[in-house]
């Protein structure tokens, strides 16, 4: 892997220095079964002390606070607590092959989509959520050691494997996910993983990092494609006729990958390595207060 | 093997082009390789199929390229030859006789190449062969082996002169021979003989090159201007040709001094033009020559017969206007003008020309530099012409002791005779001693002369006086300085003291004199006895050489004017003179030989055996490279990822446009500069003040546009170092203390903008706190950066000046500060006021700069919306010492523009009336 761990987490924070911490959708806290130290400053579930009210119809004689009643002339008092939760957060950014690829002196896919995973999960963090990758490396926790955590799974090598496929296990219910790849490969992990999330209630974004090649297909003459690790291969003697099919394909691909996101309640967009990190940032940003 | 004239050293080798077309369609099959390129897009091609089988054959130019390629490489092995030699046979003695004259000379190597064949032919022949060239004065035909004359071919050269006429070798020759004549070109009359010798020896032929021969005939001065005139010996064409005219310029380097074009009608065979020169050019001139022809006949050697005497006249005293007729330079002038050139100017000017005469007519006392250059120039040989008057009568000149420009000593005051307080009648002449230059003239008797300056006595005198008056007086003296001489008319050159100047004895003693005297080519009589030392001889290729220590030529042989090894063409020395002996004289007539029928005639080209193979092979090279890069361009790796070498090819490239955008960025800003007005300011790196002072002129562009017909566009900032001034004409240079001196370019380039015609207004901005001068370290800045500029002397600005008045009526100059020093070119000091008139006229131009330390810039400031961008002052007086500091600029940039117009007197009446005078 050629970044450390520190430069990394660095770019990451400059990345996201320049965004407001992001609070997660208000609706969606709501049903989440966890705590977090994030008070919506009225009364709900929670550890932190709110209030104490009078009592009313409907309360359980098991709610009342004993203690606080007897000091008051008569009246029972109920106690409150601050309504608190966190949003938990899972993230798969493909390290396969693949995403290895760069062309000309773009950053490869991988390293941007790293760091754009990593943006998102210091602002995230910093916001009070909880996040985690998937396939259990990392649950989802809070906190400033999470940053170093994720900083340090991130950074470590990727997979050999041609083409990466979303792991799907270790989703909480109910929870956010963020699907950073290029989406080069077979779509059906993908499908299978896009299900088994809205199965289980789980929303997020799916992010596609492609480098300007892949979305222009500049080539010429005979040529034979092989793919980075070295599994696929395609010989082709006039290159540059195949550039309006590939970009079909592409366009098809793309509009599957759009379709699957609609369908289980998910966003999708497409990032170019050619463009800033901060644009795609900025929309996973906002994708993750939609959804 | 020969084959369209190519002959093949291996013909079979020729088969292997028929394997072309099995080539071709070997080639055709092969598509290029293919390139490996890594692609995660891969996943999406799978199962993509080419559209098109046929692409992965070669493109046909690759294929006619390869098989070029490989046809040049069969062509080249069979060894092709251009001109391949085909022998000439013949036996029996061989007689080369070759026209060794100036007209060969253009055209020598070609005729030595052809030479050198002929006798390479004749010893692979074994034949025996005589080389004979005409212009030898005595010519041998020898035969000998043809390899010994292989030899002594290098000593062959042509002769400056023409075919010499004694034929007695002729006789010598033996019975049977084939006979070779290298002919100029040029018919002659005494040719038959021999030409009917060598028919009836054998087969004759004849080599001529078919150009035209080209002749300049000697150059003659007709009417003011030099008539060249070129001579051909072809009518059948018409021609254009171009006469040098070479001569030593100023520095004694010789050069092309003018060039005519000269044009033959078709049907003519010469042509004349005329070539009017300045006389100092002409003076110069010693050879006219036809560019591009190398023979003695293109050039014509001139001698003074060209020359014109250069005299200049110089007159004592003011010239009183009107009295024409009394001017001392009068009848000098007469006298001189239609033989000679006159040079005006002042005294150093005309030493500087070096002219042949200098007349002073009653000059009495030169200064100490004039005098000193004056004797330096008479003992190089000048003439020095004195006329005597009053002036001369009443100075001290010669006084006592004899004045190098004198001849002889003066007595004081002259005399005056036969006057109406005198005794005597006025003086006529005595008759010319035979040793003086005007023997032989006759003496009119109403020459008259009332007053002349007197002579000394002295042991020289007699031989000095070359002219006297009926009572012995010295009337003319003269005296040799070195070179050249001193001599002294002791009478005025008007009619004043004598009547010599009235009657034609004057004029042919001045020709005496040689002071006007043209000179003519010498008769034959005049050449009898005299020897003539050859000075420059002319090559047959034109070109004068010294001549050494060659001997003298009697002047008889050049009356006769036949150029031959007597008298070969060049410029001979006489006693007092030079002479020019051409080897085309004006009677020269060149005509295009006639050769009777049954004589072959070739031209003089020689075609040399050319193999072709290297060529043939390198060309077959160069195609495989290039197949190499189409190759590779093909299967797209000429531009892939990998192809360093190409974009380090674009990244130079890239450089170079680099450059020339920057080119052009300078073109635009000349032209922006220059399309419209443009107030300029200085950059001082300091970026505050720099704005600001942008800002300034912005808002005093604007006060210009919206109040005067001047209507400039956006300000520009100067970089002194790298920008050309010359298209401002208004600078301003604010001081900053730690501003960086310009560089010598810059400074020499400032200088240069100061003196055309700019100007600079150098604003301290200090003058809240400092008076002008050193007190400041803005001032001090000044003071350093303002050294080595080429400024006058400055004065604050005088009330009456056109700065003043130039748009508003002003009276004080502020800026952001209000202090009234400020500075101008100091008025002439013989400025003065006339009566009656407001301001004095001063100087003419513009002032170069203006000093001050008003902050001008901050009060004209504006931003882009127009709003003032420094407070000024306080209030309304604030507002209106704003007002004051927009008028000045504004009478400044008109100062700049209309220059001292509203200093003319006609504005007068006007301002009056507005200054309420």
């Amino acid at each position: 892997m050629s970044q450390p761990t520190a430069p990394l987490r660095l770019r990451a924070e400059v990345e996201a220095a320049s965004l407001p911490p992001l609070l997660a959708a208000a609706d969606h806290l709501a049903a989440t079964v966890m705590m977090g130290i994030h008070g919506r400053r009225r009364a709900g579930v929670g550890d932190e002390f709110w209030q104490y009210r009078p009592e009313r119809t409907g309360d359980e004689l098991r709610m009342i606070d004993w203690r606080r009643s007897a000091k008051s002339m008569g009246g029972r008092f109920v106690r409150e607590r601050e309504w608190q939760n966190a949003q938990s957060v899972i993230m798969w950014i493909d390290s396969a092959a693949s995403m290895r690829f760069s062309s000309g002196t773009y950053d490869s896919k991988s390293d941007r989509a790293r760091l754009l995973g990593m943006a998102l999960a210091v602002l995230l963090l910093r916001g009070g959520e909880r996040v985690g990758l998937t396939a259990f490396d990392a649950p989802p926790r809070t906190g400033e050691a999470q940053v170093q955590r994720l900083a340090m799974l991130l950074s470590a090598e990727g997979d050999t494997a041609d083409y990466g496929e979303p792991e799907a296990r270790g989703m909480i219910p109910q929870s956010r996910a963020v699907f950073v790849s290029d989406f080069m490969g077979d779509m059906a992990p993908v499908e299978a993983a896009l299900t088994k999330a809205a199965d289980r209630g789980v929303k997020g974004v799916l992010l596609q990092v492609l480098d300007p090649q892949e979305e222009s297909f500049p080539f010429k003459g005979r040529t034979v494609f092989e793919s980075v690790g070295g599994s696929l291969r395609h010989e082709t003697l006039k290159a540059n006729d195949l550039q309006a099919r590939y970009l079909d394909r592409l366009a098809e691909r793309k509009d599957l990958l759009r379709g699957m996101a609609r369908a289980s309640g998910w966003q999708f967009s497409t990032h170019h390595t050619g463009d800033a990190a901060q644009s795609a940032l900025m929309w996973m940003y906002q994708a993750m207060q939609r959804v | 093997m020969t084959l369209f004239g190519i002959g093949f050293a291996a013909p079979w080798l020729l088969l292997g082009l028929v394997a072309l077309p099995i080539l071709w369609l070997l080639l055709r099959a092969v598509p290029p390789a293919p390139v490996k390129r890594m692609f995660p897009g891969v996943a999406l091609l799978l199962g993509l199929n080419d559209d098109e089988q046929q692409t992965d054959t070669t493109p046909w130019w690759l294929l006619l390229l390869r098989t070029l390629a490989v046809a040049a490489l069969i062509t080249g092995f069979a060894g092709p030859v251009l001109n391949p030699n085909q022998d000439t046979g013949g036996d029996g003695p061989l007689l080369i006789v070759a026209d060794g004259s100036w007209a060969s000379a253009r055209d020598w190597t070609r005729r030595e190449d052809r030479i050198q064949t002929l006798l390479t032919e004749a010893a692979r022949e074994g034949r025996e062969v005589a080389l004979v060239s005409l212009t030898d004065p005595d010519v041998e035909p020898q035969f000998l082996s043809a390899d010994v004359w292989l030899t002594r071919l290098a000593g062959l050269s042509p002769q400056p002169w023409a075919p010499v006429a004694d034929q007695g070798w002729i006789e010598d020759l033996p019975d049977r021979y084939e006979t070779y004549w290298l002919s100029d070109g040029i018919a002659r009359m005494d040719r038959a003989e021999v030409l009917a010798r060598f028919q009836s020896a054998g087969t004759l032929t004849v080599f001529e090159n078919p150009s035209p021969v080209l002749a300049l005939a000697p150059a003659r001065f007709e009417d003011g201007a030099i008539v060249v005139r070129a001579v051909r010996n072809r009518t059948d064409v018409a021609q254009g040709i171009s006469v040098n005219a070479v001569g030593l310029d100023p520095a004694g380097i010789e050069r092309v001094l003018a060039a005519v074009d000269l044009e033959f009608d078709g049907d003519a065979s010469e042509a004349e033009t005329a070539l009017s020169l300045p006389a100092e050019l002409r003076n110069r001139i010693t050879r006219f020559e036809i560019a591009g022809q190398r023979s003695a006949g293109a050039v014509s050697l001139t001698d003074d017969t060209l020359k014109r005497r250069e005299i200049a006249l110089i007159a004592g005293g003011t010239d009183r206007e009107g009295l024409e007729l009394l001017s001392p330079l009068h009848y000098l002038e007469r006298a001189l003008i239609p033989t000679a050139d006159m040079i005006d100017g002042t005294l150093e000017d005309i030493l500087l020309a070096n002219p042949d005469v200098i007349v002073l007519a009653d000059v009495a006392t030169l200064s100490g530099l004039e005098a000193e250059q004056m004797e330096t120039w008479v003992e190089d040989g000048g003439l020095l012409l004195r006329f005597a008057g009053p002036r001369v009568a009443a100075s001290d000149v010669s006084r006592g002791v004899e004045d190098p420009l004198m001849p002889v000593r003066l007595r004081a005051g002259g005399r005056s005779v036969g006057g109406a307080m005198s005794w005597g009648e006025p003086k006529g002449l005595a008759p010319f001693a035979a040793d003086t230059p005007f023997a032989g003239l006759p003496v009119p008797s109403d020459v008259t002369v009332s007053s002349q300056v007197m002579a000394e006595p002295d042991p020289t005198l007699s031989d000095r006086v070359i002219a006297e008056l009926a009572d012995g007086t010295p009337l003319v003296t003269r005296k040799q300085v070195g070179a050249g001489q001193v001599v002294l008319f002791h009478v005025t050159a008007n009619a004043e003291w004598s009547t010599l100047p009235l009657s034609g004895l004057f004029v042919q003693m001045l020709e005496r004199l040689a002071v006007s005297t043209q000179s003519a080519r010498p008769e034959a009589e005049d050449l009898a006895g005299t020897i003539w030392a050859p000075d420059v001889v002319l090559s047959a290729f034109g070109v004068p050489e010294d001549a050494g220590t060659r001997a003298g030529v009697a002047g008889e042989i050049i009356a006769q004017g036949q150029v031959g090894p007597e008298l070969p063409a060049g410029l001979y020395a006489g006693e007092d003179r030079r002479l020019a002996v051409n080897v085309v004289d004006d009677d020269t007539v060149l005509e295009r030989t006639a050769w009777p029928e049954g004589v072959a005639v070739e031209g003089l080209g020689v075609t040399a055996e050319q193999p072709l193979k290297g060529l043939l092979l390198s060309a077959a090279m160069g195609m495989l490279m290039i197949d190499i890069l189409a190759s590779i361009w093909l299967s797209g790796r000429l531009f892939g990822p990998r192809a360093t070498a190409g974009l380090a090819i674009v990244g130079l490239a890239l450089a170079l446009t680099g450059e020339v955008q920057a080119q052009s960025e300078a073109d635009m800003r000349a032209i922006d500069a220059t399309s419209e007005a443009v107030l300029a300011h200085v950059v001082t790196g300091d970026s505050t003040v720099d704005e600001l002072a942008y800002a300034g002129l912005r808002g005093l562009s604007d006060t210009l546009f919206q109040r005067t017909s001047i209507e400039p566009s956006e300000p520009i900032s100067v970089n002194l170092e790298t920008d050309e001034l010359a298209f401002y004409p208004f600078l301003y240079w604010p001081v900053t203390p730690n501003q960086p001196t310009p560089s010598a370019e810059a400074y020499a380039k400032l200088n240069r903008y100061l003196r055309t015609g700019g100007m600079i207004l150098f604003d301290t901005r200090d003058a809240d706190t400092a008076r002008f001068g050193a007190s400041s370290p803005n001032g001090r800045k000044l003071q350093s950066l303002a050294s080595p500029l080429d400024i006058p002397a400055i004065e604050p600005i005088p009330s009456d000046h056109v700065l003043t008045r130039a748009f508003y009526l002003l009276q004080d100059f502020p800026g952001r500060h209000a202090s009234r020093d400020v500075w101008v070119e100091a008025a002439p000091p013989d400025a003065e006021q006339i009566e009656g008139m407001p301001f004095r006229n001063l100087n003419d131009g513009v002032t170069p700069v203006v000093i001050g330390g008003n902050d001008w810039a901050a009060a004209w400031a504006v931003d882009r919306f127009g709003a003032p961008m420094v407070p000024i002052g306080r209030g309304f007086a604030g507002e209106r010492q704003r007002e004051i500091a927009k008028r000045f600029g504004v009478n400044l940039i008109m100062h700049v523009l209309t220059g001292n117009y509203k200093s003319d007197q006609v504005h007068v009446p006007a301002l009056l009336d507005r200054l309420g005078q």
